[in-house]
Formats: structure tokens, C-alpha cells, sequence
């Protein structure tokens, strides 16, 4: 598996991550290495087996929807860089109708 | 007399009751330890030195007033990467530079109630992606053993800390490896416990199937204290389990006649240090001596862990990693608009591995290769678990090597991000199939460095595997042996 240049702006683009052309060139050679590496999973024939995404015998786990002691909204903006009102402060989020 | 710092931590808690040791003068033995070596070997981001010797003073009143609780005045050190409320927690990343958590992690609330003093917060890989602590944003931790090498990762600053006397213990967490395979190349006992028995709530997620917290101390007795404390239910993690939690240390007997001690050979491979495993296979003959019965196994499916691991826990971490976005935590690189100030904060507020895995678990969860890539590791995961679960029928303890070499130079893998991954390829299937497995020092090689061998028990039986760790530390004396600093 070759990863070109523009898959892995694809994907980056997917990640949401800005990264230079150094890097592209990078990933797109190392994220090839490791995928051909990889190859050797296919080697294994996995059609009857099921997949394991916990290895807990739990199913769903279900609590009582008692509401609990929340933090005081000062705490819950302490750690933004910017905030205002107790509220977060962000650019918009919709772009020009 | 001996230097506190040289205590164990069961040792320095023994004389804290006895009234021979206050805590204040413990920790500030400790807090001297660290300014004397810290400087050279980076093991911790973050030191608490006035909390903790507060902490320390309300320890010995406590225990002048009676109070006895099972950690009380001693000093411990958290990885990075657990909350720790008003206490920087930056997980070894930039993203996270100055965040101050307003809530504790579920173990750190139990290390507290049990009366623990917190010394501050170790170095670690970025997000616990590596194998030697060099990915961390902030600086490199040295091996006590040679200052040269590493300390393994990616809890490379727990072990460190530990193996250096900077902390009587330390708490990491093991995803694929990293509380085992430092644990190894520094030279102390340190416990992945199984998936499900500590709990993971407060603790910055990596892959949330497979992460457990876990101790790290110079000694087996050690670590089965730390566990008794923080081990069992937790309703704020639904993935804890709500099974009885054995008393641990007095499990210790060191009697493991009769004990079925699996050996497989799938661990003993080309590739694999030479002294590595004439030191495994010295402690295995040790096993026999002490009376336990050497039984031989097959994990069929070990040289398909290292692609399942790596395919799934980037593709748990590709999702977990979503929240950094410099909204509600961390650094902002502000453009004005949302995509690109998402896209600005996180390029430059990652680091190389951990946006490399998160190229490669976006890309193993896309349309048109989920499939092929994480749907098969799933499936793959499977037969691993199964492996286990067949021989645990048999035997009641696996033994391996926990890394195929010693430490290595810093600079040495960093190239070659495949080489590195493989430094974790004996950690990788019990976490995979969500089983407890201990590090205990088994020797050294030609150049003076730690050995470490690997004790994996069934899911939930951390009692054998502590048990069998003790018993070996019982007859051996490589666990005594500590570094010159």
C-alpha cells in the first residue's frame, strides 16, 4: 500500500490537522511503511470470526438519570483562552449565508 | 544507616508506624533526591514541593491522632497523564501546556483518602505514544542505569523515578506496554493490571479499550499495596467491573509449589537480545526450584499483535484525540474562522507521533478501508484473546521476556518509527486480549542494564501473578540492585 501526497492531505484533512509539505512527504513515505507491514493481517483468514471491540462480558451498562453535583461554571471555563459572560468564546461557526 | 530514599515503600511505611520516620522528613528526602538528580535525568514535568510537604505535615499529625490508613505520608509521583485537580496535567504535550485540571482522576481520589503524599508529575511519551519517552514535548528522561539511554515508555518518568529513588512509587498507564516495558529498562516491578480492574476515569484517553492504569515500586509487595488501594468499581468508569478485590499483599505467601507456569515459544525469537533470554531462561529454571511446574505452550497468533495493536489503538486514538481543539482547554491559535483555527491548534499543537497516529487511525477508520484495516484487527483481536484463553486452561502464569532488549540509546530508534513499535512487541498481545501482566527485574546485561521478565495472568487474576513475581523476588536479588546516582 502507497500512500500518495494527496491521500495523505486527505486524510489530514479528515483529522482536521494543518501540516507542511515537509510532513506530507513524511507520513506519505513512513504511513506506507507501517501499511505494508500490515499486509501480513490479510495472510489470516478472519470470515467466520467476530470481531472484538471490548474484551468486557459487558453489554450496555445502564445508571439511575439522578442529576448529580455539577462544577460551578467558573470552573468549567477556567482552562479556555478565551471566554466571556461564563460562556466559551469562539469564531463563527457557520459561514456567510 | 540507610538513606530514606533507599526504603522501600513497604519498609518506610513499617517505620512511619513505628514512630522511628515522620513523613516530612521522608518527603523531604525525596524532594532533596529529586533537585540532586532531577537536573540530569528529567523524570519529572511538574513538582509539588509545598503541597507535598503540607501534605506530609498533616500526615504525621493524622498518625499522631491514630489514624492509620494504608498510604499514609507516603511519597508518590503520577504520570502526566492522570488529572490531578489545580495540578498542571499536560499529558507530555504542547495542546495541553498549562491546563489545569478541575476535577481528580478516580485513582488519584483513592491515593488521597488512602492518606498518599504527592511529590508531582512525571515525563512521559506525548498522549503515552512511545516506547522511550523521547516523544515527550518537554524533555527527554534519562535511564537511571546510563544516562545515555532511555528509560523505556512510555511512563519512561515513573520508572525512572522509581529505579532512581526520587518517589518510594509511581503510578502509569500501560496501553501496549508502557508501565511493563519501562518498568523492565529501569529495573523495577511494575504491574499492568487486566482491562476493567482500576479505573480509567480522569485519566487522558489514549485507546480506550486497552488502557489501564497501573503501580510501578522497587518491589512486588510494594506494588500489591499500591493496587489494594486504587483497584475495584468505579461508577464514574463503565467499563470498571464490580467484581471483589482480594486482599493483595496477603496473598504474598511465597509458596508457588504446584503453580502450572506456561512457557511460549512464540516468545523466544530471532531478533531477541541474546542475554535477554539466557536471563529469562534462568528465571524460568528458578520457577522450578521453588517447585512450580514448567508447562510448554503455543500463542499462535503473538507476530499478528503488533499490526492488530497498531491499527487499533490509533484508531482509538484518532477519536479520543478529536476534543483538542483549543476551545475549552489548551492553547488557541486563534484565525478567526473554525476550521482553520481547529486545523492551526492541533498541527501545531501535536507532536510528530501522535499526529502520525492520528493519520493512521483516521485513515484505518475511513470509508473504504475500515474493512480491511481496523474491521480486521477486530477480528484478528479475537484469535489473540483466544489464545489466551486456551492456555489459561492449562496454566495458571505465563512467563516471557517483557522487552526484546535491554535499554537502548536515546537517538538510537527515533528514525524509524516501525523499529520503535517493535520495542513493544511482547507487551502488545495482553493488552490486546485485556489480561494482567507483571515486570519483574531478572538480571543485566554485559553493560550493567536491567533485565525484565514478563509473569501474564488470566483476566482479573492479578493475586497468582503477584504471588509468582514475589516469590521469584524472594529468591533472587536483582530487585535490590539499584542504579549508581
Amino acid at each position: 500500500m502507497e500512500l500518495s501526497h494527496d491521500q495523505v492531505r486527505d486524510i489530514a484533512e479528515l483529522a482536521k490537522l494543518n501540516l507542511t509539505e515537509d510532513e506530507v512527504a513524511l507520513y506519505a513515505e513512513q504511513l506506507s511503511h507501517i501499511l505494508q507491514y500490515f499486509e501480513r493481517l490479510q495472510a489470516l483468514d478472519t470470515s467466520e470470526i467476530e470481531p472484538t471491540a471490548s474484551v468486557l462480558p459487558l453489554r450496555n451498562v445502564f445508571r439511575l438519570d439522578e442529576a448529580g453535583v455539577p462544577l460551578p461554571p467558573e470552573a468549567v471555563i477556567a482552562n479556555a483562552t478565551d471566554t466571556e459572560d461564563n460562556q466559551f468564546r469562539v469564531s463563527a461557526v457557520l459561514g456567510d449565508a | 544507616m540507610t538513606a530514606l530514599t533507599e526504603l522501600t515503600l513497604s519498609q518506610a511505611l513499617q517505620q512511619m508506624r513505628e514512630g522511628a520516620l515522620t513523613s516530612v522528613a521522608l518527603t523531604q528526602a525525596y524532594l532533596d533526591r529529586i533537585d540532586q538528580l532531577d537536573d540530569t535525568l528529567h523524570a519529572y514535568l511538574t513538582i509539588t514541593r509545598e503541597s507535598a510537604l503540607a501534605a506530609a505535615k498533616a500526615a504525621d499529625q493524622a498518625r499522631a491522632n491514630g489514624d492509620d490508613r494504608p498510604l499514609l505520608g507516603v511519597p508518590l509521583a503520577l504520570k502526566d497523564i492522570f488529572s490531578t485537580r489545580d495540578v498542571e496535567t499536560t499529558c507530555g504535550s504542547k495542546i495541553l501546556q498549562g491546563y489545569k485540571p478541575v476535577f481528580s482522576a478516580t485513582i488519584v481520589e483513592r491515593l488521597e483518602a488512602a492518606g498518599m503524599v504527592l511529590l508531582g508529575k512525571l515525563n512521559m511519551d506525548e498522549f503515552a505514544m512511545g516506547s522511550s519517552t523521547e516523544n515527550s514535548a518537554y524533555s527527554i528522561t534519562r535511564n537511571p542505569w546510563d544516562a545515555g539511554r532511555v528509560p523505556g515508555g512510555s511512563s519512561g518518568g515513573s520508572a525512572a523515578a522509581v529505579s532512581a529513588g526520587m518517589a518510594a512509587g509511581a503510578f502509569g498507564t500501560d496501553t501496549g506496554g508502557s508501565i511493563r516495558q519501562p518498568g523492565a529498562m529501569c529495573g523495577i516491578a511494575a504491574l499492568k493490571p487486566s482491562y476493567g480492574r482500576v479505573s480509567r476515569y480522569g485519566v487522558v484517553a489514549f485507546g480506550s479499550s486497552l488502557d489501564c492504569p497501573g503501580p510501578m515500586a522497587r518491589t512486588v509487595t510494594d506494588v500489591a499495596r499500591l493496587l489494594q488501594v486504587v483497584a475495584g468499581y468505579d461508577p464514574l468508569d463503565s467499563t470498571s467491573m464490580t467484581l471483589d478485590v482480594p486482599d493483595y499483599v496477603a496473598g504474598l505467601t511465597g509458596d508457588i509449589r504446584g503453580l502450572r507456569v506456561g512457557i511460549p515459544k512464540e516468545y523466544f525469537i530471532e531478533g531477541i537480545q541474546p542475554e535477554v533470554e539466557q536471563a529469562v531462561r534462568m528465571a524460568i529454571t528458578q520457577f522450578e526450584r521453588l517447585g512450580a511446574e514448567l508447562i510448554e505452550i503455543s500463542l499462535p497468533h503473538t507476530e499478528y499483535s503488533l499490526p492488530t495493536y497498531y491499527l487499533i489503538a490509533p484508531a482509538e486514538a484518532s477519536a479520543n484525540l478529536a476534543r483538542y481543539d483549543g476551545i475549552r482547554f489548551g492553547p488557541r491559535q486563534e484565525l478567526g474562522e473554525m476550521w482553520p483555527t481547529y486545523k492551526a491548534t492541533r498541527g501545531q499543537g501535536f507532536g510528530a507521533e501522535v499526529k502520525r497516529r492520528i493519520m493512521l487511525g483516521t485513515y484505518a477508520l475511513s470509508a473504504g478501508y475500515y474493512d480491511a484495516y481496523y474491521g480486521k484487527a477486530q477480528a484478528v483481536r479475537t484469535l489473540i484473546k483466544r489464545d489466551f484463553d486456551k492456555a489459561f486452561q492449562d496454566v495458571d502464569v505465563i512467563v516471557t521476556p517483557t522487552a526484546p532488549t535491554t535499554a537502548f540509546r536515546i537517538g538510537e530508534n527515533t528514525a524509524d518509527p516501525l523499529q520503535m513499535y517493535l520495542a513493544d512487541i511482547f507487551t502488545l498481545p495482553a493488552s490486546l486480549a485485556g489480561i494482567c501482566g507483571l515486570n519483574v527485574p531478572c538480571g543485566f546485561d554485559s553493560e550493567g542494564l536491567p533485565i525484565g521478565l514478563q509473569i501474564l495472568g488470566a483476566a482479573f487474576d492479578e493475586a497468582t501473578v503477584l504471588r509468582a513475581g514475589h516469590a521469584y523476588e524472594q529468591a533472587t536479588d536483582w530487585h535490590s540492585r539499584r542504579p549508581m546516582l
